[in-house]
């Protein structure tokens, strides 16, 4: 921010505002009670800039003061205060430029170099009076950053290629529509979604019906215990890191299923839905390598594994023992031939917790 | 504990103060020095300066004493006061940055700053700050402000307490200074440069505790050790603030206000402040009589002799006349000589005033006292001007308008007066029918427990000057005003030296001359005491006496001038329109061969062989003493006590429909007297004023 100072020369020595602009000067002041009408100066303010061509001369100051009964040294103190009150004329088209940090990171640099070539230097008007540019801080977009802001509205995703167009278009009375000059939809990642594209989220065949896991009916076998409920440590998973579960194998409710006999080749555990590296390897711990082993899993097997996993029902829900007789006997699951085809990385991305 | 103390324990100390009281003044209380910068006790609260840091045991952060209330803190868990620290080593560390970052900006060139010696930042930067700065870059460098022909500003050197931005807005009374823009480009201005338009300004000086804001006239002349400082009182109206001359040698270097809290506060107008180069200007500093037409040089016997053979003709076609500035002194010498003399023709009032002849003190003075207004909660304003008339006091009716709710009604000129009023009429036409009014400020008035009527001298001068006096006075009484303990009826003067001699009597005695009469032509000899202001067109004939300071209007009319003390050149008395009798003090010697006026009359009775019976000052304030006790109570304003004297009814008001309205005291501000008059400081305020006051589109 440099010194900040009213145009006398440009400012003339009159200002009036805009028989239109009369409705919203009462809303405004309306607002607030009676006597207290000063409040409403920084609407009035911008109100007087917008009817000023985008800025704000003294005279268009002092009409502000005049209209709320103000000292002028009181306005003048909030027109210098606020960098939005510009008190040097401005192009049609006034271009603020972010450069804080994550735009800068994102090339804002870039940008700064495109207005100076285009426009010249900061808060200088062309000499059609078209354009005008000056850097301000954040405007909020960083998620679309690089960006700009152009009158009123946001340009984001910005190249140097892509403001140099927008600003010769301008420049030759083309109107820009606004918004992101990237391929993607607001905020949306660029080229389209990422996440949440299977088609079965949206008809309904991703996984079936599924149920409720805490209505009574849903998964009787795992249904808790009134004062285990009560225990904040068996809160459900959340996304959240948490401590590796220490349990005492001892008291797992259940059956510990056994080991792997033998030498048998593993198998990739991955290709379940529910199980990512981690469960893998700590089922690999329990000696469990194989789907025939899960595949022969009694309820109180997958009580005991639940316990031990601390993920009460989610075995049951997800059907690792259903998907794994699958697996067995050879045939594909929707979810394997996902894994198979290298669409889920490692696997799914809620088997990391 | 009462319910409305609080108990703090302060560095060690256990104190109980107002729960309204800030920390800054508990601290205080408990005998803790707390520096600061942006606090000034008679304005708002900032609390931007950071520098009155005190611990405060418990707490996350230093407290800014000066914005914390004693009466929100809490007590210590258990239950004990609050521990506060003003000293050791946190607080100290504390101070010590402020101090830094303060320091950050500001241009160390107190060698060439008129501040320096007595500069807040200095002093406190030997008492609180670093050895040195760890910035290494760049100061920041601020433009330069025009704020006026008073006010000088360096604008680099300000520490943005924002004093000046609050005195302005909220004393003075004129929302002119502000601070624009933000962080570090934050600047102290007026709008668009503009020339502040107070006549308190002078006063943002002394607020500001660093050298931004120095005075224009006093600029590079002299530094602060190398002055004699006499605390004296002001003239330049009938306040009678005090003062500080502080004096270089034989000259007046600058005059600073005095705290009085009866009179000025701490505030003074700019007339009072920056008259002084005036003093040095136009001085009669000879006796001159007049040869052929020309004055010329003349020792002092010469210009006696000459004198006294003036006063040796009849003793009715001689004429005493005295002006706005006389001191009781001189007056007192020459009423005494007029009345050996045998002349009755004696006056000090404007021509045409009919006031003050009956000799009852209590209707030319201000009874209800100049800090009466902090108690009164309505003032009706009748024929004065008070922002011109007695500035300073203005100030404080404004105060008491913005803190008391005070309600004020104006009769007069609708000026802006700084505060709000309700214009109730403009000539003594609107007196009578006052109180029957329906108005709203009527109805407070007549309601009000501690109602003030204060009618302007101005407003007395002309042909029913006594008759406005009346029906004000009547207004007063029908008002209970006028009580065992209120006395809220009174004359605000606009000269200094016109209670003190309405005290002396210096009013025409029976079959005497008045002012006009004196003027009119009809005298042999007039003797004028300064009187500079009176029309002295019309003359004719009559031989004039000057007695006085400033070769001005009455020098170019004399035939004898006898040079006399100004008022920082003797110990004089003056009484101030509440009838508080005050005294200067020697400053400097009189210039080259004047002489104090109560010296010159003495001398004077020699030569004309009816010797007076005083020898020294102290002598003839003997003698005034005993003729009038008013003059033993040094520094006393009578306030209620004379009350008695206005519970009687007045002579019934006459002719008032026709009399025309109230004008203006004086035409211009700065200008009101010789010294003003020679002082170019004010003839440059006048011209500036007089340019802000034509109308200008845009600059």
């Amino acid at each position: 921010m440099a010194l900040r100072r009213f145009d006398m020369e440009a400012g003339g020595d009159s200002f009036a505002f805009k028989p239109e602009t009369e409705p919203t000067i009462a809303f405004w002041l309306g607002k607030y009670p009676e006597g207290k009408q000063r409040s409403a100066v920084i609407p009035l303010l911008w109100l007087a800039q917008k009817d000023n061509n985008g800025w704000l001369s003294e005279p268009a100051m002092r009409a502000v003061a005049d209209r709320l009964e103000m000292p002028y040294i009181r306005v003048y103190e909030v027109a210098t205060f606020y960098t939005m009150f510009r008190l040097q004329p401005v192009g049609k088209h006034h271009v603020q430029l972010c450069g804080t940090t994550p735009c800068m990171l994102r090339g804002a640099n870039d940008l700064k170099k495109v207005c100076e070539k285009k426009i010249g230097k900061k808060m200088a008007v062309t000499d059609d009076q078209r354009l005008s540019w000056e850097e301000v801080e954040c405007l909020g977009a960083c998620v679309n950053a690089p960006m700009v802001q152009i009158n009123d509205y946001y340009y984001e995703d910005l190249t140097p290629e892509s403001l140099g167009e927008i600003l010769d278009k301008l420049k030759n009375g083309v109107d820009v529509a606004p918004g992101t000059f990237v391929d993607r939809q607001k905020s949306a990642p660029e080229g389209g979604a990422t996440t949440l594209k299977d088609a079965g989220l949206y008809d309904g065949s991703r996984n079936g019906v599924s149920t409720l896991p805490n209505l009574p009916e849903a998964a009787p076998a795992s249904d808790p215990k009134p004062e285990a409920k009560a225990e904040p440590d068996k809160a459900p998973p959340t996304n959240t890191d948490r401590e590796e579960p220490k349990v005492d194998e001892a008291e797992i409710e259940g059956d510990k299923p056994e080991a792997l006999q033998g030498d048998k080749p593993a198998d990739d555990l991955k290709r379940i839905s529910g199980i990512g590296p981690k469960n893998e390897d700590q089922l690999n711990a329990l000696g469990i390598y194989t789907f025939e082993q899960i595949a022969a899993w009694t309820p109180d097997n997958v009580k005991w594994v639940e316990g031990y996993l601390s993920f009460r029902g989610r075995i049951g829900r997800e059907d690792w023992v259903g998907q794994a007789k699958k697996l067995a006997s050879g045939a594909e699951t929707e979810f394997s031939k996902r894994v198979d085809a290298g669409e889920v990385e490692s696997s799914r991305e809620e088997g990391d917790e | 504990m009462a319910d409305d103390l609080f108990k703090l324990n302060i560095d060690g100390k256990d104190i109980e103060v107002p729960k309204s009281y800030t920390l800054m003044q508990a601290c205080e209380e408990a005998g803790a020095e707390i520096p600061r910068f942006c606090y000034h006790e008679r304005l708002s609260v900032a609390g931007n300066c950071r520098m009155c840091l005190v611990q405060w045991k418990g707490a996350p952060k230093p407290i800014a004493s000066c914005a914390q209330t004693v009466g929100e803190m809490r007590m210590n868990p258990d239950g004990t006061p609050p521990n506060i620290l003003t000293k050791g080593d946190y607080v100290e560390k504390a101070r010590n940055g402020v101090m830094e970052f303060l320091l950050i900006n500001h241009p160390l060139d107190c060698p060439i700053c008129d501040q320096g010696g007595e500069c807040d930042l200095q002093d406190q930067a030997m008492a609180y700050g670093r050895a040195g700065s760890r910035y290494a870059l760049n100061k920041r460098a601020v433009e330069n402000k025009n704020m006026g022909p008073l006010v000088k500003t360096i604008m680099t050197r300000c520490i943005q307490c924002t004093r000046c931005v609050r005195f302005a807005a909220e004393v003075a009374g004129v929302e002119e200074i502000g601070m624009i823009s933000r962080g570090e480009d934050a600047e102290i201005t007026t709008y668009l440069e503009k020339s502040l338009t107070s006549e308190l300004s002078g006063n943002v000086i002394d607020l500001c505790p660093v050298g931004a804001l120095t005075s224009k006239p006093y600029a590079y002349n002299a530094r602060p050790w190398e002055l004699r400082k006499t605390e004296s009182i002001d003239v330049m109206d009938a306040m009678g603030s005090a003062i500080r001359v502080d004096a270089k040698g034989s000259a007046v270097m600058r005059i600073m206000p005095v705290l009085n809290e009866e009179v000025n506060e701490e505030w003074l107008s700019d007339k009072s402040r920056f008259i002084w180069d005036g003093l040095a200007r136009q001085r009669l500093d000879k006796p001159y009589v007049r040869e052929n037409g020309k004055l010329r040089p003349a020792s002092w016997k010469e210009a006696l002799a000459r004198t006294a053979e003036l006063l040796g003709g009849p003793a009715d076609k001689i004429g005493f006349l005295s002006g706005d500035l006389t001191e009781v002194e001189q007056l007192k010498a020459a009423k005494d000589l007029a009345e050996k003399i045998g002349t009755k023709s004696l006056d000090c009032r404007p021509a045409g005033a009919g006031y003050g002849a009956d000799g009852v003190r209590e209707k030319y003075v201000l009874n209800p006292t100049l800090m009466g207004i902090e108690d009164a909660d309505a003032l009706l304003l009748i024929g004065t001007n008070p922002r011109v008339e007695a500035a300073v006091w203005n100030a404080r009716i404004r105060k008491a308008w913005l803190w008391n709710d005070l309600k004020v009604g104006v009769v007069g000129e609708p000026v802006d007066l700084t505060y709000d009023y309700e214009h109730l009429g403009t000539g003594p036409g609107d007196l009578p029918g006052l109180l029957s009014g329906s108005s709203e400020f009527v109805k407070t008035f007549k309601d009000a427990k501690r109602p003030m009527v204060v009618i302007g001298e101005h407003a007395l001068v002309g042909e029913n000057g006594i008759d406005v006096l009346n029906a004000a006075h009547k207004i007063a009484l029908d008002a209970g005003a006028i009580s065992e303990d209120w006395a809220g009826f009174g004359v605000l003067h606009n000269a200094a030296g016109r209670v003190g001699a309405l005290d002396v009597g210096f009013v025409p005695g029976e079959g005497g001359s008045d002012t006009a009469a004196m003027l009119s032509g009809g005298l042999d000899t007039l003797v004028l005491l300064g009187g500079d202001e009176h029309d002295l067109s019309n003359l004719g004939d009559t031989k004039v006496v000057y007695v006085g300071h400033h070769g001005e209007a009455g020098a170019s009319k004399a035939d004898v001038i006898l040079p006399c003390a100004a008022y920082t050149e003797m110990d004089a008395t003056y009484v101030n329109t509440e009838g508080r009798v005050q005294m200067t003090s020697k400053a400097v010697q009189p210039k080259g061969e004047a002489r104090e006026g109560w010296a010159i009359f003495r001398a004077l009775s020699d030569v004309v062989d009816k010797t007076l019976p005083y020898d020294s000052a102290d002598e003839l304030r003997e003698v005034l003493r005993e003729e009038n006790k008013v003059f033993a109570g040094l520094g006393f304003a009578p306030g209620t006590a004379g009350y008695e004297a206005l519970r009687e009814a007045p002579a019934a008001a006459q002719g008032l429909e026709k009399a025309r309205p109230f004008g203006a005291a004086f035409e211009d501000f700065y200008l009101t007297n010789p010294i003003a008059r020679a002082s170019k400081t004010m003839a440059e305020c006048s011209l500036m004023k007089r340019g802000l006051e034509t109308p200008v589109a845009a600059e």
